[in-house]
């Protein structure tokens, strides 16, 4: 049989993914062959599980449902400040989780916006505080980055095709039926599985919003074992039971995506002739004003909160946030060199190591940090490597994201170019830079963003390894907090809300720098 | 390049120090921070003891000793301070921790006899609100009542874990009836008390499962006196902070030294406006003024620590199932 016509080559992918699948897993053994007998899942853990799914299946359906209309609008749409809402839109992502939740109710809460309103109306008052509760907060959380996935799936409709429609005589109904639901088919499941995965692991959001008890997460119950009980051997279990579940999204998303793309395109400013009416261009305003307002009015509370309190910051927060920044750029780093070898190999044909890469999520960070400090721990002193396992640990915990945003672009790249490029012999390192790279700048970007924001943000494993000279950002910002200073504290979240989305807002602009995206 | 050059500096550094003999304390990492008592106990104790202090911060107290746990025997801790009488027998199981021989006039009420752990502070639990409020006096009415209060999960909080001993304490058998009754003033439990303090300060509950003493902090640090703490009528349960010193110890003279340091004047000066507890051994210039004005209890509630375990368990299920329903 002739060579593959391929310009790529996978074993790079196959080597990364193995790296991400000997962290996660082989943290997970650690941790499971240093436990004693323990007393197994009993009824409560049943019953976290339960809950487990339930909030995770409700955030992802409603986060992707609801990013469908927001992610055509801003799609359809060109309007002065668009770039900068799309970047502004992705905030809530990034934020640190206590944070996020303090500007959620300034504005649902008790005292929040929303019910001074009710009262001022005479209305009954609505709690945040329930199942509601945690599925908003997800969706809050969530719904940009699935905007953004949903908005690229759009952006990689080569501008011809629409330009055909068109000509053809397309309106909106056949513009869906023959262009979008197609990519839609293509985007969602995958886009819907990772807010899945993120929403599995999800821990203080959901029990501080979920009222009480009854929203215990799997997460929690890892943290419950860890160390209300210091059963290690139950931890491990449960962590198996997330891994398992994400998994089942992850194979359920990969079987149900199809794999067909649009083919390449010639690069061209994209118009839509098809929505240039004005029931549509209402409902477009509509649906992007609604998404602005709900995204942004808590993190303007959390700004408005905080900005008396940044005079206040102590010389080591400052010092701290230094500490994050290179923390930060070193996991996007580090993100690159896996997610890319393993985009080429997902996009010629192995799908599955995508999967891998959802391990990332999948993982307990709690139980990824444990297991790390059991393996290190009699090698070397795990407090000098605190700085580089965050940075580790943070990629590997980005790294599902970065795949879901690169892998379609590169497929099209891969699909498109490969045969080309193979027949004029450009491959390896020299096709990366010529023929890939240019072409997936809009994603590379948008990756490395959410990678370095979200590594700023994440207190994470670093709380396991840090001594007093070694604290990050948001592990200051706890410790302000932990000292009764709340004022400083909100500071400190407005500072580190500056550096995430500043260091998201470089790489993504970056990124969006040729074209009309 | 440049990280070589930090590594042999650092090198450097330790090689220069290696005379000078360092003891190493594990602690939760508040007490570590800029704002806690770690510095200022660092400073005070280097200037007598011709050493190097280091402390090192791990998460709280719950999980210093999974910490201590998960490294056994080959810890390079010599003092492991910052664990409460509701983990000290679980850390006593362990056979790590040598005995003390540290005796003090401990200031608390019920007296300490405790062969490996010295106690460094102690606390009261109590609910915190608004000076203006008129708040219920005990837990029944409490839950009577329609103020919303906002707590910490047992299961990821010390305060949390101390509201469910105080309630189990208070009404035994009938624990399960007033979590029933406290059930709708429960606005939400969140994962640990720096939160649920913050949702208090933002106006999102009428009263916080805190501390007697964080009234205190707004007082004697902010100078605003619109916070106080509510004196329940059946006793209030309390916290008593230990440390105690590792069997495998390379430093078994400096830890007795830092141990019997612990309870002196010059460490116990440091804890009330730094960790805003009271001190385990009141200082001979007293407390601090402002303290005069917090609440005291009538009765001081505590389990002993071998019973720890059982009574959690229980009261642990009574409170999920009364808060699940």
């Amino acid at each position: 049989m002739a060579e593959r016509a391929d310009a790529v080559t996978c074993w790079p992918g196959r080597i990364a993914a193995a790296l991400v699948a000997v962290l996660v897993l082989g943290t997970l053994l650690a941790v499971a062959l240093r436990a004693e007998a323990g007393r197994g899942l009993g009824p409560a853990e049943w019953s976290a599980i339960r809950f487990t799914l339930l909030q995770a299946t409700l955030s992802a359906l409603i986060s992707a449902g609801l990013a469908i209309p927001v992610a055509r609008a801003l799609a359809r749409r060109r309007f002065f400040g668009r770039r900068l809402l799309i970047t502004l839109l992705g905030a809530p992502f990034i934020l640190p989780v206590i944070v996020a939740v303090m500007g959620l109710i300034a504005v649902f809460g008790r005292s929040g916006l929303v019910n001074v309103v009710l009262r001022w109306l005479g209305w009954p008052e609505v709690s945040v505080y329930g199942l509601h509760g945690v599925v908003l907060a997800h969706v809050f959380f969530n719904l940009p980055l699935a905007t953004r996935l949903i908005l690229q799936g759009w952006q990689d409709i080569p501008a011809e095709r629409f330009r055909l429609a068109a000509q053809l005589g397309f309106g909106p109904r056949d513009v869906f039926r023959t262009l979008e639901r197609p990519m839609l088919a293509r985007v969602l499941p995958g886009a819907a599985a990772v807010i899945f995965a993120i929403c599995l692991s999800s821990f203080a959001v959901a029990l501080t919003l979920g009222g009480g008890p009854k929203a215990t997460t799997v997460e929690l119950a890892i943290y419950q074992a860890f160390r209300f009980d210091f059963d290690l051997g139950r931890a491990a279990l449960l962590a198996c039971v997330q891994i398992v579940l994400v998994g089942m999204a992850a194979v359920l998303a990969l079987r149900l995506s199809g794999r067909d793309s649009f083919g390449a395109g010639m690069d061209r400013a994209l118009r839509r002739w098809d929505a240039e009416t004005r029931a549509l261009r209402i409902v477009d305003t509509l649906w992007i004003a609604l998404a602005a307002l709900f995204l942004v009015l808590p993190i303007a509370l959390v700004l408005l909160d905080g900005l008396p309190g940044l005079a206040q910051l102590p010389l080591s927060v400052w010092r701290a946030a230094g500490v994050s920044l290179i923390v930060a750029l070193g996991s996007t780093a580090l993100m690159l060199c896996l997610a890319l070898p393993i985009c080429l190999a997902a996009a010629s044909g192995r799908g599955r190591l995508e999967a891998v890469g959802l391990l990332g999520i999948a993982a307990s960070p709690l139980v990824i940090g444990t297991g790390l400090f059991i393996v290190i721990y009699p090698i070397a002193d795990p407090f000098r490597l605190a700085f580089p396992v965050t940075a580790v640990v943070n990629a590997v915990m980005a790294l599902p994201f970065a795949l879901r945003i690169m892998v379609p672009p590169v497929r099209d790249v891969v699909q498109g170019y490969g045969r080309l490029s193979a027949t004029l012999n450009l491959r390896g390192v020299p096709w990366v830079r010529i023929v890939l790279l240019p072409r997936i700048r809009g994603s590379l970007g948008f990756a490395c963003g959410l990678t370095a924001a979200m590594s700023m943000g994440d207190l994470g494993v670093i709380a396991l390894f840090a001594d007093p000279e070694t604290a990050t950002l948001p592990l200051q910002m706890y410790r302000l907090m932990g000292a009764y200073r709340i004022e400083a504290a909100a500071g400190a979240a407005v500072l580190l809300l500056a550096l995430s989305f500043g260091l998201f807002w470089l790489f993504d602009k970056g990124g969006r720098g040729h074209a009309d995206a | 390049m440049k990280y070589l050059s930090i590594a042999a500096g650092l090198f450097a550094a330790t090689s220069a120090v290696a005379d000078t003999p360092v003891l190493t304390i594990y602690t939760y990492d508040s007490f570590v921070s800029d704002w806690g008592p770690g510095p200022a106990v660092e400073k005070a104790f280097e200037e007598t003891c011709g050493c190097d202090l280091k402390f090192v911060g791990a998460g709280d107290g719950a999980a210093l000793l999974a910490r201590v746990k998960l490294e056994g025997a080959r810890t390079e801790a010599d003092i492991v301070l910052g664990l409460d009488t509701n983990l000290t027998a679980a850390a006593r199981e362990t056979g790590l921790f040598a005995d003390h021989s540290v005796t003090a006039e401990y200031a608390f009420p019920m007296g300490w006899n405790d062969a490996q752990f010295v106690p460094f502070d102690w606390g009261v639990f109590a609910f915190v609100k608004n000076a203006d409020l008129d708040a219920p006096t005990n837990f029944r009415d409490l839950g009577a009542s329609d103020l919303k209060i906002v707590i910490q999960d047992p299961r990821s909080s010390t305060p949390g874990l101390g509201l469910l001993m105080w309630v189990k304490t208070a009404y035994g058998d009938e624990a399960p009836a007033i979590w029933e009754g406290l059930a709708d003033n429960i606005v939400t439990v969140t994962k640990g008390w720096s939160e649920s303090y913050g949702m208090f300060i933002e106006g999102e509950a009428d009263m916080v499962l805190s501390y007697t003493t964080s009234p205190a902090y707004h007082l004697i640090a902010e100078e605003d006196a619109s916070k106080d703490a509510v004196k329940f009528d059946e006793g209030h349960y309390m916290q008593i902070e230990v440390a105690g010193k590792l069997a495998n110890t390379d430093q078994p003279e400096l830890a007795d030294q830092f141990l019997a340091f612990m309870v002196s004047d010059a460490f116990q000066s440091i804890i009330p406006t730094t960790n805003w507890m009271y001190p385990a051994v009141t200082p001979a210039e007293g407390l601090p003024k402002g303290f005069e004005t917090l609440v005291v209890p009538d009765k001081g509630l505590l389990v002993a620590s071998d019973k720890v375990q059982d009574i959690r368990e229980e009261a642990l299920a009574e409170w999920l199932s009364a808060l699940t329903q």
